[in-house]
């Protein structure tokens, strides 16, 4: 097998079961277009990266962080309702990237491959991004899943019994920038929360605790990847939205299934 | 701190942006006493119960509560979102360390276990309300805090579930701070009710409350329009035109019944 099909596998892999979990905290928290604006502001990133010559990985990994952090404290304040203001951020981050992008004359940045994927070209050193910091995602979803769904069940009730609400919801925004930064070479900016999404929603048809539904929905998304990469492979279709139409079917036929569930 | 109080509020504010919510609040919290608020909508119920669960910070005053006091929380209404696969187990779960035992036994004092493994999507409003009283159990509270926990339940569950909270008061030998609508139904179940719109209008035993005028004044004359299903004791009747006119002694009678008026 071809080296970069491989290294296309892995990666897909790796994304998709980190979103599984992450996916159904999205799903469960009605979170979907805080994803969306955290995943435009990544382009911001890709700009900032070939301004100041970072690499790419840490430019966007460190631009979806700062945003989740800034989303955090915005939404104490009461001038806009939170969706004006996701909308606000989302679409002025992704122009304010595309602008800074078209002013950098001497680099040509490719921006398709960044708006739409380009699981065909993960190197090395995504994968150890991927695989780096999908793993230390991982980890902490562990070891906070108990208060994460406290938190996701009624904040005030889990702030009574003990649980630092504000760290908490701070440490899933986090997480979710981390995993959409890593998630851009996969399915692309304008695709990432389809793969958080998706497959959560797919797999709440068949789950009866939260812990089935998260194991559920990574599984899910990694057969997604691989029908997707099969399609790209054979019929030439780009990968990113080849790995979203894969899950789109699935989840039509988990919902067209009669299917009995017990929670 | 006196230490029979469990919880002592001293002058407390609290406002949002121009508006008052709590204007000069002072009350205690007694050891193993249930204490009912009342108030019309907008009163600020909530906002005073939210301060004493340290939800919220006064804007000046005290609220001088034991650091070490177990608080059971049981809030007013639970959403969660059809998309959470949850069961009353796995729910009672993410309270508390318990054990198994611990959670039937918590939902066998609220008469609730045959829920167990029921979906928390498939509980009728008193069946959640259940539930999450049991959730509240878990923690062992020495204050237990309900926010209008009849809410959603029909008249016959009201009387069933505030008899359950006195009963649990008694097994669990805690304190009881709730809200309520209808000092009616709560009566029988109460040491002390609070008659709150902002401020305190009157506070006491609840016979008393009930036939305070300030109280009248919020709530209109008692029994008057509820249903009364309670067992009291007359001190007046009404005649023709609804007057409130005093009785004779000898016709002075404890009964319960179930009718508007008398």
């Amino acid at each position: 097998m071809a080296d970069f099909l491989l290294f296309a596998l892995l990666g897909g892999v790796g994304v998709a079961l980190v979103a599984g979990p992450l996916g159904s905290f999205v799903v469960w928290r009605r979170m979907a277009y805080f994803g969306d604006t955290l995943a435009h502001s990544a382009l911001l990133g890709i700009a900032v990266g070939v301004l100041f010559d970072i690499n790419f990985n840490l430019a966007v990994v460190s631009c979806c962080v700062i945003l989740a952090l800034i989303l955090v404290s915005l939404q104490r304040q009461k001038i806009v309702a939170t969706d004006t203001l996701l909308g606000i951020m989302a679409h002025s981050s992704l122009s304010l990237g595309l602008v800074a992008v078209a002013l950098l004359d001497d680099v040509r940045v490719d921006l398709m491959e960044y708006l739409f994927g380009d699981l065909l070209a993960i190197t090395p050193d995504d994968l150890l991004w991927i695989y780096g910091g999908g793993g230390i995602v991982m980890l902490l979803i562990w070891r906070l899943w108990n208060p994460l769904l406290a938190v996701t069940i009624n904040e005030e009730l889990a702030q009574v019994e003990g649980v630092p609400v504000t760290r908490i919801r701070l440490a899933l925004m986090l997480l979710i920038g981390v995993v959409i930064a890593i998630a851009m070479k996969v399915v692309g900016i304008l695709l990432i929360t389809s793969l958080l999404i998706i497959p959560a929603a797919s797999a709440r048809r068949l789950a009866n605790s939260p812990e089935q539904m998260a194991v559920i929905a990574s599984l899910l998304g990694v057969v997604a990847v691989l029908l997707g990469l099969y399609a790209s492979w054979n019929f030439d279709t780009p990968a990113g939205p080849s790995v979203v139409v894969a899950a789109l079917a699935q989840f039509l036929l988990l919902y067209s299934l009669p299917i009995r569930r017990s929670a | 701190m006196s230490p029979a109080n469990l919880v002592e509020i001293t002058n407390l504010n609290i406002h949002f942006g121009a508006s008052r919510v709590i204007d000069n609040v002072s009350m205690a919290l007694k050891q193993g006493e249930i204490t009912t608020l009342i108030g019309p909508n907008g009163a600020g119920k909530t906002t005073l119960v939210k301060a004493v669960l340290g939800l919220l910070s006064p804007t000046n005053g005290v609220i001088k509560r034991s650091p070490t006091l177990r608080i059971g929380y049981m809030p007013q209404k639970l959403q969660i979102d059809a998309t959470f696969p949850l069961t009353v187990e796995r729910f009672l779960k993410t309270a508390a360390f318990a054990s198994a035992e611990d959670r039937l036994q918590a939902l066998q004092s609220v008469r609730a276990e045959a829920l167990l493994k029921q979906s928390v999507h498939s509980l009728s409003g008193g069946e959640m309300q259940r539930v999450l009283l049991a959730r509240a159990l878990l923690r062992k509270p020495e204050l237990l805090v309900l926010d209008e926990p009849a809410q959603g339940v029909d008249i016959n569950g009201q009387i069933e579930l505030y008899n359950l909270i006195a009963s649990i008061r008694d097994r669990y030998n805690c304190s009881v701070l709730m809200i309520s609508h209808d000092l009616h139904l709560v009566m029988a179940a109460t040491d002390q009710v609070i008659c709150l719109n902002r401020h305190i209008c009157c506070s006491g035993h609840p016979e008393q409350v009930s036939t305070d005028p300030s109280y009248i004044e919020l709530f209109g004359v008692p029994g008057a329009e509820n249903l009364a299903l309670y067992s009291h004791h007359h001190n007046h009747q009404h005649n023709e035109h609804g007057d409130i006119v005093p009785l004779d002694d000898e016709q002075e009678h404890d009964h319960s019944h179930c009718g508007g008026h008398h």
